[in-house]
């Protein structure tokens, strides 16, 4: 199974990718490969705007049909939009991970030298195919 | 290693994603778990389930005599091609495995029960077997293609000929048929029409090929799964096990307590169980707001814990999260469910949820 990595973003070992926006803002979602491992999603619950968040710290959850899993913080910030689509249509997720499938907003002063360029999360998306056992490797995604 | 049915490559070959299920590598889907259950829904799948243990007993005498004592329902209910669903007790009255069992004439009976529970199961039926003098074999040499949805019947035609066809079709539910070394039974786990093919594991894969090319859609278990909770249908190790008896898992049809005068292994536990009282029963649920119920979620009524979620998942037909729970007996129309600390609402129904393709709960 290989996924697509698009190579102007930034990644996590936890499976989010990030954009920087001009405004200064950056846009997280999870990437193609943590949507492929967890199938179709059917359910999203989003974090409220204005929340603080810090690195590292569970703002969202995706659920598919198997599983629950978090969605964590690239950064410290604050919650600035929400993609209220996927309340509805929860599959956006799967249909379009870096586009009409983004989570949250989020406004930060943090650098993004600390998060995985392309070539880095690829090398963790394919050490995670090679052990597939139908669980994402990563055990923070899942709970 | 992980074990694989003759149809494995055919799997691999589709792009399932494989993932190991009790100690088999299966088919989970083959590229969406959802339209392969709006599939079966509306159309017809076809699953692997070839993994499923298959023992053959061979003389029907002491057989009838050995399954009338280890079964909770009982045997006598049977006539040639007939199958009846029931548990396997230990003498606590808890579920060892819930198993169909065929009546197969002269040919004797014809066991299918979970694939996990193979090793466990085999060792408690072996000891039992043998004072009954009722010989046994595992039928390792046998697949099981299971073919369900509205549409499944109209499909087999051109694979398995007009005449076994219109013998098929003349099946009622819970009945099976032999036809060109075929084992053909209108069973299956999904709450549609449809039947469950046992071949040669040798001739599975041609099957297989021809029954896709008919325009039935491969499943994999993940869709196996939302449809059996759909239909109300009991998933052995999360709605049952060793801990519970029939009675607290919805399966007290399952027992045949007439006629009285007939031992069965658990009998006299589920009787005491019965005089005391059932403490627990089973219910369906059904999510009010959006969310996914999950096995082993708490469920609350006015802030007393009742209970646990059993099966949870969201139903693609109802399009809302779906689950079986174990409760408190005496429940009432209402209760919150635990999600990641929240209290949701719930409404308590009697499950199915769902049978051939409509919705039972609104």
């Amino acid at each position: 199974m290989s996924s697509i990595i698009p190579a102007e973003l930034r990644y996590t070992e936890s499976h989010e990718w990030v954009r920087a926006n001009d405004d200064g803002a950056i846009t997280v979602g999870i990437t193609d490969h943590a949507q492929h491992l967890l199938g179709d999603l059917v359910f999203v619950e989003i974090p409220e705007v204005g929340r603080a968040v810090a690195a590292a710290e569970s703002c969202a959850v995706v659920e598919s049909v198997k599983a629950a899993s978090d969605v964590y913080s690239p950064l410290d910030g604050v919650i600035v939009e929400v993609n209220e689509a996927l309340a509805d249509n929860p599959e956006l997720i799967n249909e379009d991970p870096y586009g009409e499938g983004w989570i949250f907003r989020l406004k930060t002063v943090a650098a993004l030298d600390g998060l995985l360029d392309a070539r880095a999360y690829e090398a963790i998306a394919v050490a995670e195919d090679e052990d597939d056992d139908g669980s994402l490797a990563n055990p923070k995604l899942v709970e | 290693m992980a074990k694989r049915t003759p149809l494995y490559a055919r799997h691999a070959a589709l792009g399932a994603r494989l993932v190991d299920f009790g100690g088999w590598n299966m088919p989970l889907h083959y590229g969406s778990q959802i339209a392969e259950h709006h599939r079966v829904r509306r159309a017809a799948g076809l699953f692997d389930v070839s993994h499923m243990t298959i023992v053959d007993f061979a003389d029907p005498a002491p057989t009838r005599a050995l399954l009338r004592y280890l079964l909770a329902n009982d045997v006598a209910r049977l006539y040639p091609g007939k199958a009846l669903y029931t548990c396997l007790l230990n003498e606590a009255g808890g579920v060892i495995d819930d198993l169909i069992v065929y009546d197969r004439g002269e040919s004797g009976y014809r066991l299918v029960s979970n694939a996990a529970t193979r090793d466990k199961d085999l060792a408690w039926i072996a000891p039992i077997a043998e004072r009954f003098g009722a010989a046994w074999r595992e039928r390792d040499d046998l697949a099981m293609l299971a073919a369900q949805g509205p549409e499944a019947l109209a499909r087999l035609e051109p694979v398995l000929g007009a005449a076994t066809m219109a013998a098929v079709r003349a099946l009622k539910p819970f009945h099976a048929l032999e036809a060109g070394g075929l084992f053909v039974a209108r069973t299956g786990y999904t709450g549609e029409d449809g039947v469950e093919i046992m071949p040669p594991a040798t001739e599975a894969p041609e099957l297989w090929d021809r029954i896709l090319a008919a325009g039935v859609a491969p499943c994999g278990l993940g869709a196996r799964d939302t449809l059996r909770l759909e239909a109300g249908m009991s998933l052995y190790g999360s709605d049952m096990d060793e801990t519970t008896t029939p009675l607290v898992s919805g399966l007290g049809w399952t027992v045949a307590w007439e006629p009285k005068d007939r031992d069965f292994v658990g009998r006299a536990a589920l009787e005491r169980q019965q005089t005391v009282g059932v403490p627990q029963t089973m219910i369906g649920l059904v999510l009010e707001e959006r969310g996914v119920l999950r096995g082993h979620q708490h469920v609350y009524v006015g802030g007393h814990e009742i209970g646990q979620i059993t099966s949870g998942a969201f139903s693609p037909t109802l399009n809302r999260a779906i689950a079986l729970a174990r409760v408190e007996a005496g429940v009432g129309e209402r209760c919150q469910v635990d999600i990641r600390g929240k209290r949701l609402p719930a409404r308590v129904v009697k499950p199915p949820f769902v049978r051939h393709g409509r919705s039972l709960i609104e």
